[in-house]
């Protein structure tokens, strides 16, 4: 096929302009730099970093990852060296790529989400931030505000109200009424939501009958949790106009392309960095190979085409 | 660190219940030192999501070898890995032990595959000094032999006396913290967290420097998701979270805090 046919696969998101359709998930690819030795970074739709939050955080105690069929149980805890240092240390290198950057911000309070996205708003080199609302894995901020509608409206107007960037919450899988916690992040000002972000876990072990991890529950994430992912993606789509980014247990295109299918503008890899590196990479050539060997000519005519029929 | 795409160059028992695998992996065998590890995906190891770490034990030419003790899931399947099968593996990772002596002379302290990385340290030392080795019975005891060829005093205890002294190989180390030329020793271990603890407390009680390799489960193994931490204490006395894969996995004793 020659360079006339090839399908389009850029996609304008939130204010972005993406090369390609397929990010790296926040906390699974650090600032970038970690993987940048392995990884062509310019090939990717976008990096999403580790959730940062405005003072150092220490995280939690170890155990901190479990693995488990199909998947791994994280408690990390949201260790992050504060935004001053990330602006100061790695946001630099990361401007040296051209790649958007969506800088994960956490938050203990309603305030310090505002505080640490009216510091990120004039930071070249920010393209976008994710509010991370959804996170089991901290006693304050994280899930504690996305499992709440009210608390939701209040995070992202309050993040609205400091800053331009395209404003992108992070939702849970926990949520039973996902489209309303789409809405209500539409309502008050987010350019698209993702989601979804890890699902509340624990693993025991019966010699001891102690859980596994120092933080005794944790995050599942991997290929477990990608149909329900699917399931939340459609039913996050059908309920707003703001775009949707997926993401949950992709290993490889066609894991991605159900994200697609099912109403996501845009995709993310997480866990599956860990073993192959090179996934994202690879689930945009696979991404591009199906698109032409199905006749579609742009991504946004195969976003949201499940036929239900 | 690079991903290399290796293939199997064989595999053998090295008693003990450990096997040794032979990787041909050129560009990580040819700058790979002595304390750092590779991180391997197992294939057909359905429904894992993670590679394993393992420690380099040798590297000649275009191969690299490792030995490892079948302890679950992943070692088990790497016995069924057959030769010519390719294998995906990141390396070198980590900071590996540091090779300059500063006029002391280095003592190997080991305890189950930590013998693997204490060889590769062996080999590339400019001076040869003594290992302590410790394990359950005379069977877990491995390499005795090619530390010997080497031209290293190797010292063994084991919990039922079947070979060497009786005991933890913390009984050969105050032996020899006894003696007067302990003054001038560094020592370099890797082994369980019990056994490096106490060497740590030693060497910090008798003001001599060891360099310990800590093992901690990974996840990414390249410093990006931050499951491996361990808790470092610096000079100023402030604690922090440091990277076994990235910071480590050789550390001082006097920086290592024991939760
Ligand atoms: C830096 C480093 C170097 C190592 N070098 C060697 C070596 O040279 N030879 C050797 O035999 N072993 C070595 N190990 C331990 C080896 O990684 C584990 O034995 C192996 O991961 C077990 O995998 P499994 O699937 O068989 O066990 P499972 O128990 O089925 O594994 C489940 C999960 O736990 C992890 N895990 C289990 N035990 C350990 C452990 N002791 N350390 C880290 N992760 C673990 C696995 O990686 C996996 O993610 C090293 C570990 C580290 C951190
Ligand atoms: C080790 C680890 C750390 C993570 N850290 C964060 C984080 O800091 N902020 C966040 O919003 N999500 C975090 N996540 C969630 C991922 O970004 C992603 O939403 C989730 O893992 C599902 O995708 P996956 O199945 O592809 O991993 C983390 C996940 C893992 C496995
Ligand atoms: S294993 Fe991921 S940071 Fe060390």
């Amino acid at each position: 096929m020659n360079a006339a046919t090839q399908p389009d696969i850029s996609v304008k998101l939130a204010g972005l302009e993406l090369k390609n359709p397929v990010m790296v998930a926040s906390g699974t690819f650090g600032y970038g730099r970690e993987y940048a030795d392995l990884v062509d970074l310019n090939g990717l739709g976008a990096i999403m970093v580790k959730g940062i939050l405005m003072e150092p955080w220490e995280g939690n105690r170890t155990p901190r990852m479990v693995e488990v069929r199909g998947g791994l149980i994280n408690a990390i805890g949201l260790q992050n060296p504060g935004v001053e240092y990330f602006i100061k240390e790695e946001l630099p290198f990361l401007r040296q790529y051209d790649v958007p950057v969506i800088v994960n911000v956490w938050g203990r309070t309603i305030d310090e989400y505002a505080q640490v996205c009216a510091r990120l708003d004039s930071e070249p080199g920010v393209a976008a931030l994710e509010l991370n609302v959804s996170c089991p894995n901290v006693k304050h901020g994280g899930l504690a505000f996305g499992a709440d509608p009210a608390m939701l409206a209040q995070v992202v107007k309050a993040a609205r109200d400091v800053t331009k960037l395209p404003l992108i919450p992070k939702l849970s899988p926990q949520l039973f009424a996902i489209g309303e916690f789409a809405k209500v992040a539409e309502a008050n000002g987010a350019d698209a939501v993702s989601l979804t972000n890890t699902l509340p876990a624990m693993v025991i072990d019966v010699e001891t009958r102690r859980p596994v991890l120092a933080n005794k529950i944790g995050g599942l994430s991997g290929p477990a949790i990608h149909p329900v992912a699917v399931k939340l993606v459609r039913d996050a789509a059908c309920a707003v106009k703001i775009p949707v980014i997926g993401m949950g247990g992709i290993e490889n295109a066609a894991d991605a392309l159900e994200f697609i299918i099912a109403g996501a503008s845009a995709v993310a890899v997480g866990t599956a960095n860990f073993s192959e590196p090179q996934t994202a990479l690879q689930v945009v050539d696979g991404i591009r190979e199906y698109m032409q060997r199905h006749g579609f000519d742009s991504l946004a005519g195969l976003t949201g085409s499940l036929n239900m029929e | 660190m690079n991903q290399e795409e290796a293939i199997i160059a064989g595999q053998c028992d090295r008693g003990g219940g450990y096997r040794e695998l032979v990787l041909a992996s050129p560009r990580i065998a040819a700058t790979v030192r002595p304390g750092q590890f590779v991180h391997l995906r197992i294939p057909d190891l359905h429904g894992a999501v993670l590679r394993r770490p393992f420690s380099i034990y040798r590297a000649a030419g275009d191969n690299l070898h490792i030995l490892y003790k079948n302890v679950g899931l992943g070692t088990t399947a790497m016995n069924r890995l057959e030769e010519g099968r390719q294998v995906s593996i990141l390396g070198p990772l980590g900071n590996g032990f540091p090779l300059e002596l500063n006029d002391r002379q280095p003592v190997l302290v080991a305890g189950g595959y930590g013998v693997a990385p204490l060889y590769y340290l062996a080999e590339k030392l400019r001076e040869k000094g003594r290992l302590l080795v410790g394990g359950r019975t005379a069977q877990d005891i491995l390499l005795i032999d090619e530390f010997t060829k080497l031209g290293w005093q190797v010292e063994v205890a084991t919990d039922d006396g079947s070979s060497g002294r009786r005991g933890m190989v913390t009984v050969l180390l105050d032996e020899l913290l006894d003696t007067a030329p302990a003054g001038r020793c560094v020592f370099y271990a890797c082994g369980p967290d019990g056994m490096l603890k106490a060497l740590a407390e030693r060497a910090l009680a008798h003001g001599l420097p060891a360099w310990l390799s800590l093992d901690k489960h990974m996840g990414c193994g390249g410093g990006a998701c931050l499951a491996c931490v361990t808790r470092i204490r610096t000079d100023d006395g402030s604690e922090s979270w440091e990277r076994v894969c990235k910071d480590g996995p050789v550390f001082a004793a006097r920086e290592v805090v024991w939760e």
